[in-house]
């Protein structure tokens, strides 16, 4: 390969590493500098000087536009990430959440405010899920989930209950799993019915002694409601067990019916799917937890009070009970303001109606597509559904080739090959905030692959096309494990590349 | 405000193409029971002009305040460019052909942490120092024959809190916290000699929570052979600018807090954990990581890689839970490394350590000295009552973060942080105001 490829074009298709550019003395930033050097030459334990790349401020203002518009983004187009509730992100939010920049979280008198609208946003979450007590502490999904279970293992530890099993239903996501095993549970995977959920006479061969609690998502992520929810509920709590509820699929019936209501005794959200708030490329997310009354004295330390004056402020010793602390500070507080600004940017009625429109909307591209793909499960779904690969396979077309070629139509992929109980699965989520105009061309891209791996399959192994890079090694990623630039500044492609 | 684009002849079309004649009745399989009838105690629909009148936020007017979180100069640069909607609006890059912007991004900040931590590798990021810690002493536990933990009672007392209710739910034999000696309010390495045997996993933090640097040299040469694994944690990036790698000291994991890196003190969140180890490590490490590859034409690509060690393939076997991460905050350090580079950093990291000399050496002269006799980088606690505490609060000045409650031991007493943010003029206020 040589070094001309790596001339940046328009548009861009790559942009070379950072180390590859710069030289000493390039930089020429004018920082800060209140205070005479000389006064540091005691510092004790100094090296050399850090190992970063040197370059102008243009130099850096052009590295990361360039990389910005080789990502796609919800304001590029639909991004139908199932069970990832990909919906627009309003701006106001992120103007909102610049305002706390500037806030030590020493700083007691701009704090008071601030933990203010934590406390609404508290109280907003648990109107909205029905539940009585809630902790904004956990920084994602899987952070809430982890710290939901510990608070029921602590839960039972304070009762002298030593169980110690989780089921999870064969529909759930990984991390659920995953968050026992930290917890210190055990898990034990039960198979969802031939209907796509959960039924109440299956959970009951399972249930013993041991169960320390169902871990279930509601919506599941086939997209179908737990309709025997109630019953499990009470199965459960005949047996001493809890319900856990994985909050990620909220968004389909947030204003509509509510957690508490069906009986889940603690349940996390996600402030990053169902509220608004960005995903950033991964992160910062939030996942909230919340609790029934009689867990209330377990949720992480600390807990937001008001003094006797009637200011907003953190408790100084936490509950006795409290599981302890889950994170150094507050969580991610900027996404806890963002999500209420968005919360009360809609309101009871819009919360109502997004939730509504988000399963409209899936149903419409259900309808659409069912006659050209292969619908695994036939029972009414809400706001995401499940197709496979079944009917293109034959001809060579998997589900990854038909992720890939939705790129070369502006599109980004659906979630692939999950949940696990669906092979070669299609999970669509288009959330409320699409327009009818981007539905249907959306339609009209499934429709063109469909047709696709009829007449002319090996196009589609070849996509994407117009992507900035074509298909992406991952198995020569892992075998290869580069995980830092190369110190001998190795171009990429002279190494065997 | 509401983000729906449909009007009533879209709502129409989608009705008729789902064969229903009412909206609500998408809800059909919901028990009717389960239905929320009435709406929702929830405030709003509000426009943008009332939320940016309620939602308004101010700092106090002179701040030195640190601990673990820290005021920075954030290049303008930074802002402009992170909240590129292109980064911003994106998830988490499962699909590398059309994500390779954050993937490239991530790959560059892992390259420049391991850079200035002196180690092999980075991950992706972490939710915060705290769980970096915690999840470095899950790693550890792993290794065969560590059972137990050691860390010094000089970490920052959160990252202590959140490591005890981690590890409250693993199979370990014990917690150990190595005394500080309470003249140099450094960690007692004597005490730390008797703790670090073969089953230990030692963890110490420097510059440590009470802004004293540690004798690493000393300190690895007691733990190195000894402990059967040690950590080393920054909860202040920027010290990284002019302090020796920690890595050249020789430990299995460096970890920390990176929010110094271009990510604002934000009321304390999102922070930035990072996690820094040994290529020996990698497959037991925690959390995402983009590994640099070839597409199909051989050029070269970023994916998210060492994928069979995470939750979506291993589930319950999983080295970690962690999923979504600090994926923004990361690009912001990126970005923030790249505008400061190395000199910038360097000199931005001396200002912060020649910032705290000045503000001593005024407090000295009103009579105060700092609590701890060892060299710090720029923060130090001095005594300070809580009647004295509040005076200043209502002056509109934050002194620090008091101590005295998470350490009974050093009764009175507040954390004091100077950083490039501050100015002469404001530590001449608060000599003042002493």
């Amino acid at each position: 390969m040589s070094g001309n490829e790596y001339v940046t074009r328009f548009p861009e298709v790559r942009e070379p590493l950072l180390n590859l550019k710069g030289a000493p003395g390039k930089n020429k930033r004018v920082l800060p500098a209140p205070f005479d050097t000389a006064g540091a030459a005691d510092l004790p334990g100094t090296g050399d000087l850090p190992d970063l790349p040197d370059v102008s401020e243009v130099e850096t203002v052009r590295h990361f536009t360039r990389l910005s518009r080789l990502n796609y983004g919800i304001d590029h187009g639909m991004y139908p990430l199932g069970s990832c509730t990909m919906k627009y992100n309003p701006k106001i939010t992120e103007e909102i959440a610049a305002r706390l920049a500037p806030i030590h979280p020493a700083d007691t008198a701009a704090m008071e405010p601030v933990l203010e609208r934590l406390a609404q946003l508290q109280e907003h979450l648990g109107e909205i899920c029905g539940m009585d007590a809630c902790s904004l502490w956990p920084a994602a999904g899987a952070h809430g989930e982890l710290t939901g279970m510990m608070v029921i293992s602590r839960a039972l530890k304070s009762r002298g209950d030593k169980r110690r099993t989780v089921l999870i239903p064969d529909t759930a996501h990984g991390t659920n799993p995953a968050s026992c095993t930290i917890a210190g549970f055990a898990t034990k995977a039960i198979p969802s019915g031939e209907k796509g959920y959960l039924e109440a006479s299956i959970l009951r061969q399972h249930l013993d002694r041991d169960t320390a609690a169902l871990m279930i998502t509601n919506p599941n992520t086939l997209g179908i409601f737990e309709q025997e929810i109630g019953a499990i509920a009470e199965l459960l709590h005949k047996n001493g067990s809890y319900l856990y509820m994985d909050g990620a699929n909220l968004n389909a019936i947030m204003g509509v019916a509510r957690p508490g209501d069906m009986g889940v005794d603690c349940m996390h959200v996600n402030l990053h799917k169902t509220f608004g708030t960005p995903h950033g490329g991964g992160g910062p997310g939030s996942g909230p937890v919340l609790v029934r009354q009689e867990l209330e004295p377990f949720l992480p330390a600390p807990r937001i009070v008001r003094d006797g004056s009637g200011a907003y402020a953190l408790e100084e010793e936490p509950h006795p009970e409290s599981i302890g602390k889950v994170h150094s500070c507050l969580g991610n507080v900027s996404v806890c303001i963002r999500a209420l600004a968005y919360i009360l940017s809609l309101g009871s009625r819009g919360l109502r109606e997004a939730a509504t429109t988000a399963s409209l909307n899936a149903l419409y591209l259900k309808n659409r597509l069912k006659s050209l793909f292969d619908l695994a499960y036939e029972t009414p779904t809400l706001h995401e559904f499940v197709l496979s690969d079944a009917l293109q396979k034959e001809g060579g077309v998997t589900t990854m080739d038909m992720a890939k070629t939705l790129m070369d139509f502006g599109f980004h992929p659906p979630t692939v090959y999950f949940p696990l109980v669906v092979a070669g699965a299609l999970m669509i989520e288009p959330t409320e905030t699409e327009p009818l105009e981007e539905l249907d061309r959306f339609v009209q891209a499934m429709e063109n692959i469909a047709a696709m791996s009829r007449e002319e399959p090996e196009k589609t192994h070849e996509s994407p096309r117009t992507a900035p890079v074509s298909r992406v090694d991952e198995v020569w990623a892992a075998r290869n494990l580069i995980l830092t630039w190369p110190d001998g500044r190795i171009q990429p492609g002279e190494e065997g590349i | 405000m509401s983000y729906i684009s449909h009007n009533g002849e879209d709502l129409g079309r989608i009705l008729a193409a789902i064969g229903i004649e009412r909206p609500d009745e998408v809800f059909s399989t919901i028990p009717p029971a389960l239905l929320c009838g009435a709406g929702l105690a929830v405030e709003g629909p509000k426009d943008e002009e009332s939320l940016r009148r309620e939602l308004d936020f101010r700092p106090s007017r002179v701040v030195f305040a640190g601990g673990g979180i820290y005021r920075h100069h954030i290049p303008a640069a930074v802002d402009a460019l992170a909240s590129r909607q292109e980064f911003v609006t994106a998830y988490t890059p499962y699909q590398p052909e059309i994500s390779q912007g954050t993937l490239q991004a991530i790959f560059e900040y892992q390259s420049m942490m391991a850079g200035l931590t002196g180690m092999e590798v980075s991950n992706a990021s972490m939710y915060d120092g705290a769980t970096a810690l915690a999840e470095a002493a899950l790693m550890a536990l792993r290794i065969k024959g560590i059972r137990r933990v050691a860390v010094t009672r000089a970490m920052q007392p959160s990252y202590r809190s959140v490591l005890r209710t981690y590890l409250a739910h693993a199979e370990v034999d014990g917690i150990v916290e190595i005394p500080f000696d309470p003249v140099t309010g450094q960690t007692d390495l004597d005490a730390l000699e008797k703790s670090a045997g073969p089953d230990t996993a030692f963890f110490i933090q420097s510059p440590n929570y009470f802004g004293v640097i540690e004798p690493m040299e000393q300190v690895a040469r007691v733990v190195s052979g000894r402990a059967g694994f040690w950590g080393v944690a920054v909860t202040e990036a920027l010290s990284l600018g002019v302090l020796k790698a920690p890595g050249e000291y020789g430990p299995d994991v460096v970890l920390g807090e990176a929010q110094s890196f271009g990510n604002p003190a934000g009321a304390g969140g999102p922070l930035l954990g990072f996690f820094c180890t040994r290529k020996e490590h990698v497959r037991r490490m925690p959390g995402r990581v983009v590994g640099l590859t070839k597409d199909r034409e051989g050029s070269q690509a970023f994916c998210l890689t060492l994928s069979t060690r995470e939750q979506h393939i291993r589930r319950e076997k999983a080295t970690s839970n962690i999923c979504t991460n600090q994926g923004l905050c990361a690009l912001r350090a990126a970005i923030y490394l790249s505008a400061m580079g190395p000199e910038g950093l360097k000199r931005t990291a001396l200002q912060c350590a020649a910032g705290a000399r000045f503000l001593m050496g005024l407090l000295k002269e009103k009579g105060i000295a700092p609590v701890f006799s060892a060299p710090v980088f720029h923060e130090f606690a001095i005594p300070m009552d809580e009647d004295k505490l509040k005076e200043l609060k209502s002056a509109g000045i934050v002194p620090g973060v008091p101590v005295s409650r998470q350490y009974p031991e050093i009764p009175g007493s507040v954390l004091v942080t100077v950083t490039e943010m501050n100015t002469q003029e404001e530590c001449r206020c608060l000599a003042t105001n002493m």
